[in-house]
């Protein structure tokens, strides 16, 4: 499906993350593969070091604290504050809305919308597109999207496939109607059909969490896990950055007119630095206009990676000057999505580190 | 060729038999990771460039199959 808007814009990205990080030399003890292939694995997959926030963390707490340090700056007016989103797999609660325990501590107004959005490694996507919609109402100037997960505690630290690359991190983005004209086009695809293809089997309503649901089980591959933890089938993954995620950067460029060559960065998901690498060999685009560094750096974090990767690879960059992005987010659902906008002269974007001591 | 694939096959995973002729996926003898090891090992011994799109498990599934892998690549 392609969404077009007209004349808007971020204006801002907050990269929240933990200050402490982890290193995977020092969690090889969990994982049951040598010691030689731990080094390959470091070289092709960037496996290197992660942050994951304090178990007293939740997500409302990190988003609260992002939002504090952007009203204490001055980077943010919370009167302007039209309609806040969260997109998040880790709420609070099932119930309420984890977006409306932000509203009511940061004590913004009844009339803010919120709304949480309960999508994975396409949600920044989901959520820009939901944010655009937004700000098609003459009364909504301002729309700020929480993007937020924390998902390194559903994640057996005996899962070699997807413990050594989970990281938390949480995000939020300030998108606003440009003064400037502009056009955009965003381009989301969901196929159901594969999506369990990455699931948390235990814990929602269909299969409660009991003690039986907790206990560990090898899989033929090694990985020790329970049904209470995240599993991921690697070969569907594969798939859909292959095949899926290809074609629809060909689309987008092809609707938008815009050449691959005109595109200053491609600011993609990151699942692990050999798939963006291929990504990138796939598309033709050079390796080097799609970072691939942000697991090596601070580990998967859903969607989150691509405003921590926009924050971290650019963020000095898009204060001063203007440059044509391709973002694009792929994963869990299966969703996959992507947009093309032009980004410059925002007022911030950077990181603000939460240390897991703060509560 | 093929004594160099069950090579890296083994080095990579040495608790199985790669020269069993059987679908190394379906048996649970290589994940993944290990096709990702795999493709970077391939590209650096055989000096190629493996297509993304051809990094699917089916074509690593069996030694038959990496071999005509690597033919579509350009290896003779």
């Amino acid at each position: 499906m392609d969404f077009h808007f007209k004349n808007k814009k971020i204006t801002g990205i907050l990269s929240i993350l933990p200050s402490r990080d982890i290193y995977f030399d020092d969690e090889l003890m969990y994982y049951n593969f040598s010691g030689l292939k731990a080094e390959k694995l470091k070289l092709t997959m960037g496996y290197n070091k992660r942050r994951i926030f304090d178990k007293g963390l939740c997500v409302s707490d990190i988003c609260v604290k992002g939002m504090e340090h952007l009203f204490s700056s001055g980077k943010l007016n919370k009167e302007d504050i039209d309609a806040m989103i969260l997109v998040t797999q880790s709420p609070d609660y099932f119930l309420p809305p984890t977006c409306n325990l932000i509203q009511g501590r940061l004590g913004l107004g009844s009339g803010v919308i919120c709304m949480d959005i309960v999508q994975g490694c396409a949600g920044y996507i989901l959520g820009l597109i939901q944010a655009f919609m937004l700000l098609e109402q003459k009364n909504i100037k301002k729309v700020v999207i929480l993007n937020a997960d924390i998902l390194s505690r559903k994640v057996s630290r005996y899962d070699r496939q997807i413990s050594p690359m989970l990281g938390d991190a949480c995000s939020i983005t300030i998108v606003e109607d440009s003064e400037v004209p502009c056009d955009i086009l965003c381009n989301y695809n969901v196929d159901g059909g594969r999506a369990m293809s990455v699931n948390i089997p235990a814990g929602g309503w269909r299969e409660p969490s009991t003690d039986q649901t907790a206990v560990l089980e090898e899989d033929k591959n090694g990985n020790r896990r329970s049904l209470n933890d995240m599993v991921e089938d690697g070969s569907q993954i594969f798939n859909l950055i292959q095949l899926n995620v290809p074609e629809m950067i060909k689309h987008i460029l092809e609707i938008t007119g815009i050449s691959k060559e005109q595109i200053d960065y491609y600011i993609v998901h990151q699942p692990n630095r050999f798939m963006i690498q291929k990504l990138a060999d796939k598309i033709g685009v050079l390796r080097d206009k799609m970072p691939s560094n942000i697991v090596e750096n601070f580990g998967n974090s859903s969607g989150v990676t691509l405003p921590v990767n926009i924050v971290h690879n650019l963020g000095s960059i898009l204060i001063s000057e203007k440059k044509k992005i391709l973002l694009s987010g792929f994963g869990v659902g299966l969703a996959w999505g992507a947009t093309i906008l032009d980004m410059e002269n925002l007022d911030f974007c950077e990181v603000f580190e939460v240390s897991g001591e703060e509560q | 060729m093929k004594e160099n694939i069950i090579e890296i096959l083994t080095e990579l995973r040495p608790e199985f038999d790669f020269t069993d002729n059987v679908n190394f996926i379906e048996e649970g003898m290589i994940d993944s990771l290990d096709i990702v090891n795999l493709v970077a090992e391939l590209e650096s011994t055989f000096s190629i460039n493996i297509d993304g799109l051809d990094v699917v498990p089916e074509n690593f599934s069996t030694i038959e199959n990496i071999i005509n892998l690597l033919v579509k690549t350009g290896m003779k």
